[in-house]
């Protein structure tokens, strides 16, 4: 059973939809204590960083996120939920994340804005850095993104590149834990295909 | 080469349930179920989904709520709903079945301030707002309300901007002069707009043909909205999409 991990961050609905869609059992955990009980986290989320941290912290969720990466067992954090497993954000002043990959999340560089609009807005392709059984089958697909911050981290990590004004990091790995910047639940059969590969883990 | 797509939005007018489509809200024909149109328009490419509820009563239970729940089981990619929309909780209903962003159109000109509370709840980046215009005089655009009857005064290009600077994620721009036409996206206010702005812009109103697309896309339209020529069939979307790729735009296909 998949645990889609709700901290009051956007609506869950289309992602316990896009797992009930593959054939897998999914559903959605909002109590610290019950993390543990599941195979797999998906951690997805849409919104401000430091409200979301908040969240996290007032209902213990960011402590029993982090004991549950150190189990082993898999982590996908999706959009905002990627974010959060950074160190920090500067988003809105400067925020503390999880610190579960080392790294932190920026705002899109002003220099781009004369030629892009930010929020980053649509559907762009990923250009995948390494071989990793979560994009099996997939070959630098259209992927639907909103966001106006980005990662910033080491290359050891970077899994999945995106060009919008210049490359910015949209997928990341570090052992039993991913970071998927785009929305797979709203991605049509590549965003699909990246949840089943996920189950598959 | 940068791959950011240029987004092809179905337009699916609701009322009492089923698809329908006229000219200017006249001659309503059916043109379907909605759960089955949306799915059919999924599996041709389209980039993301817009239904626009033009139910006349807006008393008790909305019907486009449960719409949007059975679509969003069976299609995953973004869904934006407009029409009737003037309530915070209006918007959490919708997000709470899988809807991705509101369109906000007339709600939005009586008391602009629902443009800033609905942006701080849910974020800016499902909140749309719907600017319908018409041209004036030369070089002067007014916002339009009531499927363009009514004229409110306001100039479209500052209208543009105050609604971006209290939180709207994106615009929906319809041209009431192009709109039913079929002679072409309103290239002139789209571009003005479009580059006034830095968020999307969605160009509405007058698709006819392929050209179309290409055109608006060129004069910095972020995205494209049609409805008949798509329900009826006379542009299929994969045809769309091959074409303006071939004419050198980025589509995802």
């Amino acid at each position: 059973m998949i645990g889609i991990v709700n901290y009051n961050m956007g609506n869950l609905a289309s992602v316990a939809n896009a797992f009930k869609k593959i054939g897998a059992k999914a559903e959605i955990v909002s109590d610290s204590d019950k993390l543990k009980n599941y195979d797999k986290l998906i951690f997805p989320g849409v919104g401000a960083f430091g409200d979301a941290m908040e969240h996290l912290r007032e209902t213990g969720l960011d402590e029993a996120m982090r004991e549950y990466v150190k189990s082993g067992k898999y982590v996908l954090g999706v959009c905002l939920g990627m974010q959060l497993l950074f160190e920090s954000s500067e988003e809105f002043g400067n925020h503390k994340g999880l610190g579960i990959i080392p790294g932190k999340v920026v705002r899109f560089d002003k220099k781009i804005e004369k030629t892009h609009k930010v929020p980053h807005m649509g559907w762009n392709k990923m250009f995948f850095q390494k071989n990793t059984p979560l994009f099996e089958g997939l070959e630098n697909p259209y992927l639907y993104f909103v966001h106006s911050y980005h990662a910033v981290c080491e290359d050891e990590y970077v899994i999945g590149k995106t060009l919008y004004g210049y490359e910015f990091v949209s997928a990341v790995n570090k052992d039993n834990v991913f970071g998927f910047q785009p929305h797979p639940e709203k991605s049509h059969d590549a965003g699909l295909k990246v949840l089943q590969n996920f189950v598959n883990l | 080469m940068e791959y950011f797509a240029k987004r092809i939005i179905p337009c699916l007018d609701v009322k009492d349930g089923r698809v329908v489509k006229g000219v200017n809200f006249v001659g309503l024909r059916d043109a379907g179920d909605p759960v089955e149109a949306a799915i059919r328009y999924n599996e041709e490419g389209a980039d993301e989904l817009t239904f626009l509820d033009i139910t006349a009563s807006h008393e008790g239970r909305k019907p486009i709520v449960d719409i949007v729940k059975e679509v969003s089981k069976e299609v995953f990619i973004p869904l934006t709903v407009g029409g009737g929309i003037s309530e915070l909780n209006d918007i959490y209903d919708l997000l709470n079945v899988g809807c991705d962003k509101v369109s906000i159109n007339s709600a939005a000109v009586k008391r602009p301030e629902f443009i800033n509370e609905a942006s701080k709840r849910f974020g800016s980046q499902c909140i749309v707002v719907a600017i319908d215009v018409k041209k004036v005089a030369p070089n002067k655009w007014n916002v339009f309300i009531k499927g363009g009857r009514e004229d409110t005064g306001l100039d479209a290009i500052k209208w543009a901007k105050e609604v971006v600077d209290r939180g709207a994620g994106e615009i929906l721009l319809t041209s009431m002069d192009a709109d039913g036409t079929k002679a072409g996206f309103d290239i002139e206010i789209t571009e003005k707009i479009s580059k006034l702005v830095n968020v999307p812009v969605i160009a509405s109103g007058g698709a006819g043909k392929m050209e179309h697309f290409k055109e608006v896309f060129e004069h910095s339209a972020d995205a494209a909205l049609a409805a008949s020529i798509f329900h009826f069939k006379e542009i299929d979307i994969i045809d769309l999409k091959n074409y303006l790729k071939n004419n050198g735009i980025s589509v995802r296909i």
